[in-house]
């Protein structure tokens, strides 16, 4: 590499990373209880378990309550609210999630855990995981400002995706006298910290990458929410502009029948009612998924008409949204079980020990890039100190 | 392919390959897919760590 094209990836290396490096470690830093958030929310007693079912209920199997009962359970509690959505998580066919409002996009919604077997209401779980949990995860994805927070976070994550890069660039004129792995104890603990930067920062380079481009897509999920709503949602409900919100609503336990019989082998992930943004003020907008391992992480929206229970329109999610839904677990790390959970701890720890490396020496510059400023250099070749000290042995 | 260009960036090369099959394998499936999920995820974090934590007797 030319000492020309060294300085300039060092110096893109440099501020690209200086730019985003507080930024990285407070996501590492609140990214690792994250990984563990459905442990850490049994241990605080947030998250909410089926019941057991009594020895006469559970013979009665399959046990699936009326979807009409199920909404019944919630209205019982709030006869004020309406519903604005239920959902049901894959590994947990249990429990109905229902989410009620005053009105249907109401900001102070409450969240209610309802028995999907015996229609029995269960609890109702704390919103985002609890205070801890919620102070966290707001920390990690929108430093509490909302969409403009989760751009700026979007940004800082493309400048670490510059950082990679160009550290990996740079890989090579420092490494290119030791074997890889060669960390040099015993001289200058600055120089232990390089190798130990280079070290840990190839190892982990795929996974970083990763993880920071669909951290960075994942930024970008509401503007591309907003789109969708905008343009294939609008184009779906169009027909019935203008109408009014039904009356009385039909039957979701036929609504949702309907709604299987034109999508076979799926099972609902999530409905929105009349009136949210994933619906229509006409329609109820059913989102099915899949039941294997790649299928179930993707939404199939099919719209029925809220009126007569009567499939209106089905369509596949568009490729952004498709994107989006796939880069979820590859951000989170939660879809290979308990072993890769432990290895996205570990290798978020990797990272922070990369950035807070990465950080030392820059802030233990002086003494090497002073250097050839003073004259004293034993060596007049034109190179960033960086790189001369990475290159002697 | 240089026997330098093998020794630079070979192993890198290879741990990318790893974490890359790593990370797709656990999306296509559970149970063995997930064993190949973590094996490719752990071998670049094995092999991180023995030359970070390796006695520094060891270095040539």
């Amino acid at each position: 590499m030319s000492p020309v094209s060294l300085r300039r990836w060092s110096w893109i290396h440099k501020w690209s990373s200086l730019a985003c490096t507080v930024f990285m470690l407070l996501l590492c830093l609140t990214g690792l209880p994250l990984i563990y958030h459905h442990e850490i929310g049994q241990m605080l007693g947030n998250e909410v378990e089926a019941p057991a079912l009594s020895p006469t209920q559970a013979g009665a199997a399959p046990l699936r309550a009326d979807l009409d009962r199920v909404i019944a359970a919630g209205k019982a509690r709030y006869p004020d609210k309406v519903m604005m959505y239920m959902s049901q998580e894959a590994d947990e066919p249990a429990l109905w999630f229902l989410t009620m409002g005053a009105h249907p996009n109401d900001e102070k919604f409450v969240s209610i855990a309802v028995d999907a077997r015996t229609a029995q209401y269960v609890a109702e779980p704390p919103i985002e995981g609890g205070a801890v949990m919620a102070f966290l995860f707001h920390l990690h994805v929108d430093l509490f400002a909302g969409v403009p927070g989760k751009l700026f976070l979007g940004f800082m994550g493309l400048l670490l995706i510059v950082a990679v890069v160009s550290g990996v660039v740079l890989y090579a004129p420092f490494m290119r006298k030791l074997e890889f792995g060669d960390v040099r104890h015993g001289r200058t603990a600055r120089l232990k910290w390089l190798d130990l930067h280079n070290l840990l920062g190839i190892v982990t380079l795929v996974w970083t990458l990763v993880v920071g481009a669909t951290g960075v897509v994942n930024t970008l999920a509401d503007v591309l929410l907003q789109y969708w709503q905008s343009t294939e949602i609008a184009a779906m409900v169009k027909p019935y502009a203008g109408q009014p919100m039904p009356a009385r609503l039909a039957s979701m336990e036929q609504s949702v029948q309907h709604a299987r019989a034109v999508q076979p082998g799926m099972a609902v992930a999530f409905i929105a009612f009349p009136g949210t943004p994933f619906a229509s003020p006409h329609h109820y907008g059913i989102y099915m998924r899949g039941d294997e391992a790649l299928t179930s992480r993707l939404y199939k929206p099919v719209l029925v008409d809220a009126a007569t229970s009567q499939v209106t329109d089905q369509r596949t999610l568009p490729w952004y949204l498709s994107a989006l839904l796939l880069s979820q677990p590859l951000h989170f790390g939660d879809y290979g079980g308990a072993g890769m959970q432990f290895l996205w701890a570990l290798l978020d720890l990797a990272t922070i020990a990369v950035l807070g490396s990465g950080l030392y020496l820059w802030l233990k510059r002086g003494r090497a890039a002073a250097r050839p400023k003073a004259g004293t250099a034993s060596k007049p070749a034109p190179q960033p100190a960086l790189a001369r000290e990475g290159e002697s042995r | 392919m240089s026997a330098g260009f093998r020794s630079l960036w070979g192993m890198p090369i290879l741990l990318g390959v790893l974490t890359a099959i790593g990370l797709v394998a656990g999306l296509l499936g559970d149970g063995w897919w997930d064993l190949v999920s973590v094996t490719g995820l752990g071998v670049p974090v094995v092999v991180g760590a023995w030359h970070m934590f390796k006695p520094a007797a060891h270095r040539r």
